[in-house]
């Protein structure tokens, strides 16, 4: 019975043991299938995430163009940035080698405990920034002494640098940090989500963008798990930005913003036959370095809340009335429709009648009779209120088109404004209402609804200058590459005899007549500022606006001075010019804001820009050129 | 051969014992632990240091211990099998009390001048226990539940005592070693499928008492493609290195999964995604074929032993040996949850590697004494 169950017991056990090596036989099988199922079937797209996970690619920033003047004067460079680094793996006491390093770097310089911070956050072998921007020197010492100083390491980054300062700031403008507007809003590139990289954001620089940044290398590496490099595989270059050079001379443009002094003012000068712009000054200005390096929240507070508002250019972006140096512009147009002939003459008794309204005359005793040079010449208010009513406000800015006012000039920059050149048509579709005669004559006097920028006066001016013909203004004489809207650089070069403003030669004589007598006829408003250099002799236009309506009540109470306003009441002074007289090259526009008077405050300044640019004379030097490639299909190198 | 040996009382001279090791089993696990000796030093990028030569010591005090286990007749391990048990279940009982805490759980006792993992040690006795229990009761009695109630406490003490500590990879270990016991020993089918069929509710209702990090591996396991950077980082880089090393691998030293350490534990639990990305498909299938045939001589020695504590031991060694392998490879393929089970005699780690070889030395007791024949009490 015993023995009966006890081989009955071992047969099940061998029933049972097979069963079970049956089963785990079974499992083996699975565990193999899964093997061929990871290993054969999946390899491929496992393969992939491999090496996915091991290679990096890690972009190398290209070096960005460099800004230079017309005369290869570097406005913009890239600078040497010193910097030291600490890799803490490497160190035994992060806080015993940033003792060490105070030997050579100022202990105030060194923030600690930001350092330190970083160090618990990040990974031993991370580099943590510890001081930048060193000088040569201090550089060199660490250098040299590394060994004492375990975990340091020195480097060298790559800093935009403007070596002038403000000088330039509205014209070459800043870079800074990418935003997440930028990234929306430009093409697609990886550099932009470099956290270190930086773009344009104003001026050339973000005008020229694309150009300027180059194109990014690559540098394929291979890291481990935690981000660690191991080696390199493989490297690609990137190139280098292109280099632009600008039109402006950098000599003029130290001589205008010294000349423009503490004032808030802007002025251009721009050769007339060209429209290379040869200065652009807008003042007060800002040290663009200050962007370069992530500028204070309380300095930035400080530049935007500045009345005389320095960050913006407003030699671009100023709209200001034109006042008086809007009168070429009523002139040629009464003189081209035909309503009045160079010979008009109109009595000025200080102010005329319209309806119940008396418009008046700058000069309160009024001028006299005058002909149209004279007219101009005295800015004699009643002759321009005479023969704006005659042409009518239409055909005004018809001219006004013509010269470049009231629509932007497409200059190499963003934030151009169009300035404002009234129709009737555009009061009905702005205000809803008629337009009255009487707005017709604050026109003539450029005053009312018109404003213009400094660049559209200069360019106005430039036009009238050479002869009537439509030059463009330009700020960047030569750049390869595309312009942030996708121009493929460089732009052709305008063929002046094409463009031709159809205006006639005789008609603008007698304007230019009357602009040579403001400064050097014996009643001109802005005789005291002549040029008396023989041959350089300067015509222009003197203006004031008004910034604030005179009331009747301060009219019979006698008009205050205008130093005895109000700096933000007074009036905007303006003039616009060109020179010399006999054989034009070069115009100008001054405005300063709340100046007082065109002829005391302007035309001094305007005066001293064009008798230093003839000084200067860029034209006739010879000029920094870089190799140009002309687009593909263009008329050869 | 050894007819005479059947007796009661029969004692065996040692260098018949000698004789009787089978060296070809012997010469299988080193085999076998050479593998892992190889992977410990791809591990240390080509270098014997830190890992393969520390292995290769432990390995070869082990390999001394095995035999010293092999010698030993039979019967002593039969009459030690209760008193081993108790001690076992003790030392369970005070990682309780004074256990030192790693990991997250407690599970060792330090005595000084070396850590004992008691789990370690009840992996061996419980098979003994059970091997001795089931010996000594007669089929009949297997087949009645009131015998089947003893050796389920024996099994459910150190089950919960392991949960507690908690470490739920060695308790589902012993429980399924105890498993593989009651199932040779002939217990009925159909309670194994009440077992199952209540383990399965029970199993949903203990979830709600695990520690946080062992319900996530028990989610993250059933979609580890969710979550590539948080708890599925581990399965999903383990499946890339093995898939990625195709059928002939990378070459000795070339993994990057593993040498640029985005495999986790290459060294211990995930050693053999290393294997299987610098050696392939062939390489892990070699294993397997060393393993299997590991296996194979386990059921061959419980076919010859004639006493059925021997065939017991044999099969539950055997089992808990693939048991093991099983839950590694199929953890670290992705099949089962991230549970810190050893890949045997590969794997770095010294307690796991002892209990192995003690294990292999019992199996190979088994043989040495294979025709003694042991009477039950009953």
């Amino acid at each position: 019975m015993a023995g009966d169950q006890h081989k009955e017991k071992g047969r099940v056990f061998t029933r049972r043991s097979l069963l079970m090596a049956g089963g785990q036989a079974a499992l083996m099988s699975a565990l193999a299938g899964r093997l061929y199922y990871l290993q054969v079937i999946h390899s491929d797209e496992y393969s992939v995430m491999a090496d996915e996970n091991r290679m990096n690619l890690q972009l190398l920033p290209p070096l960005r163009g460099r800004i230079v003047d017309r005369f290869g004067v570097e406005i913009a460079s890239n600078r040497h940035n010193y910097r030291v680094v600490l890799i803490p793996e490497q160190t035994k006491s992060v806080t015993a080698t940033l003792d060490a390093l105070e030997q050579y770097v100022p202990a105030e310089a060194i923030d600690r405990e930001r350092i330190l911070k970083d160090v618990k956050r990040k990974r031993s072998f991370v580099p943590i920034p510890v001081v930048d921007n060193l000088s040569w020197e201090q550089f060199a010492r660490i250098n040299v002494n590394a060994p004492d100083l375990p975990g340091i390491q020195v480097d060298v980054g790559s800093t935009r640098d403007y070596p002038y300062g403000n000088l330039f700031a509205h014209i070459v403008g800043y870079v800074g940090a990418v935003s997440e507007r930028d990234l929306q809003n430009q093409e697609y590139d990886p550099l932009l989500e470099l956290p270190e990289f930086r773009i344009g954001k104003s001026g050339i620089e973000k005008y020229y963008d694309r150009t300027l940044r180059g194109k990014a290398g690559l540098s394929r590496v291979e890291a481990n798990a935690y981000g660690r490099i191991i080696r390199e595989l493989n490297r690609q270059e990137g190139i280098p930005g292109n280099d632009a050079v600008l039109t402006i001379d950098k000599q003029l443009q130290e001589f205008a913003v010294r000349r423009m002094g503490e004032e808030s003012a802007a002025a251009v000068v721009i050769d007339i036959h060209t429209g290379d712009v040869l200065s652009m000054v807008s003042v007060p200005s800002f040290d663009p370095n200050a962007f370069a390096s992530g500028i204070s929240s309380a300095d930035w507070k400080q530049l935007v809340e500045d009345p005389k508002r320095p960050l913006g250019n407003k030699a671009i972006g100023g709209q200001y009335p034109p006042g008086s140096t809007f009168k070429m512009i009523v002139a040629l147009a009464a003189l081209e429709s035909g309503v009045i002939n160079a010979g008009h003459k109109v009595f000025c008794a200080g102010h005329t009648q319209l309806g119940s309204h008396r418009f008046h005359c700058w000069k309160r005793g009024g001028h006299g009779k005058l002909d149209l040079e004279n007219a101009i010449s005295q800015s004699c208010d009643i002759y321009f209120y005479d023969i704006a009513r005659k042409v009518g406000v239409d055909k005004i800015a018809e001219m006004a088109h013509r010269f470049g006012l009231g629509e932007e000039l497409n200059i190499d920059m963003l934030g151009e404004r169009d300035g404002l050149i009234p129709t009737k048509a555009w009061k009905q579709a702005v205000q809803g209402v008629a337009w009255q005669l009487g707005e017709t004559y604050n026109t003539g006097i450029g005053q009312g609804y018109v404003l213009a920028t400094p660049l559209q006066l200069a360019v106005m001016t430039a036009r009238l200058a050479n002869g009537g013909k439509k030059v463009s203004p330009r700020l960047v004489r030569s750049i390869n590459g595309e312009t942030l809207e996708g121009a493929v650089l460089p732009r052709p070069e305008p063929e002046l005899d094409n463009l031709d403003l159809g205006i006639s030669q005789k008609s603008l004589q007698h304007v230019l007549n009357g602009m040579y007598k403001v400064v050097n006829g014996p009643r001109g408003s802005a005789r005291a500022a002549k040029i008396r250099v023989e041959g350089w002799e300067m015509a222009g236009k003197t203006g004031t606006a008004q910034v604030r309506r005179i009331t009747r009540k301060e009219r019979i109470e006698g008009v205050r001075k205008s130093d005895e306003k109000p700096w933000e009441e007074r009036d905007h002074a303006l003039f616009v010019g060109y020179a010399p007289f006999d054989d034009p090259r070069y115009a100008v526009s001054v405005i300063v804001e709340h100046g007082g008077s065109g002829s005391g405050a302007a035309a001094p300044i305007a005066r001293d820009l064009l008798q230093e640019t003839l000084r200067l004379d860029p034209l006739r030097r010879p000029s920094y050129d870089i190799a140009i490639r002309r687009p593909a299909g263009g008329e050869g190198a | 051969m050894l007819r005479e040996l059947g007796a009661k009382n029969v004692q065996i001279p040692l260098s018949r014992k000698i004789w009787e090791i089978n060296w070809g089993f012997v010469l299988l696990i080193c085999a076998t632990a050479s593998i892992g000796f190889l992977m410990l030093y791809s591990a240390a990028n080509g270098n014997l240091e830190p890992w393969a030569s520390r292995q290769m010591i432990r390995f070869g005090a082990g390999l001394a211990l095995m035999f010293c286990v092999a010698l030993v007749d039979i019967r002593v391990w039969l009459n030690l099998a209760y008193p081993l048990y108790g001690v076992a279940l003790l030392l369970l009982g005070a990682v309780e009390v004074m256990g030192v805490i790693g990991m997250g759980a407690r599970r060792w006792i330090d005595f000084g001048p070396f850590q004992l993992q008691p789990s370690e040690v009840m992996k061996i006795a419980i098979v003994l226990a059970l091997a001795r229990y089931f010996h000594n009761i007669g089929l009949d009695d297997v087949r009645r539940i009131r015998w089947l109630i003893p050796p389920i406490l024996l099994v459910l003490a150190p089950v919960t005592l392991v949960l507690r500590q908690p470490d739920l990879g060695t308790a589902l270990l012993l429980a399924a070693g105890a498993g593989i016991i009651f199932f040779v020993a002939g217990v009925r089918l159909w309670k194994f499928a009440l077992v199952i069929g209540t383990a399965i509710p029970a199993g949903f209702f203990a979830f709600q008492f695990l520690h946080d990090y062992q319900k996530k591996r028990v989610l993250t396991f059933l979609n580890p493609e969710n979550d590539p950077l948080g708890a599925g980082y581990h399965i999903m880089q383990s499946k890339i290195a093995l898939g990625s090393g195709g059928v002939f691998g990378k070459g000795l030293l070339q993994g990057t999964q593993s040498h640029l350490n985005y495999l986790p534990e290459m060294r211990t639990d995930f050693i053999f995604s290393m294997l299987a990305e610098e050696f392939g498909m062939v390489g892990g299938l070699l294993l397997f074929a060393l393993y299997i045939l590991l296996i194979a001589y386990g059921y061959a020695i419980a076919y010859r032993s004639r006493n059925h504590f021997g065939k017991l031991l044999a099969i539950g060694m055997t089992g808990i040996f693939f048991l093991y392998i099983f839950i590694n490879v199929a953890m670290v393929m992705g099949m089962v949850p991230v549970v810190g089970v050893p890949l045997p005699l590969i794997s770095y780690g010294g307690t796991a590697m002892l209990t192995l070889l003690i294990g292999f030395g019992m199996t190979m007791s088994v043989y040495i004494h294979r025709d003694i024949d042991i009477p039950g009490k009953r």
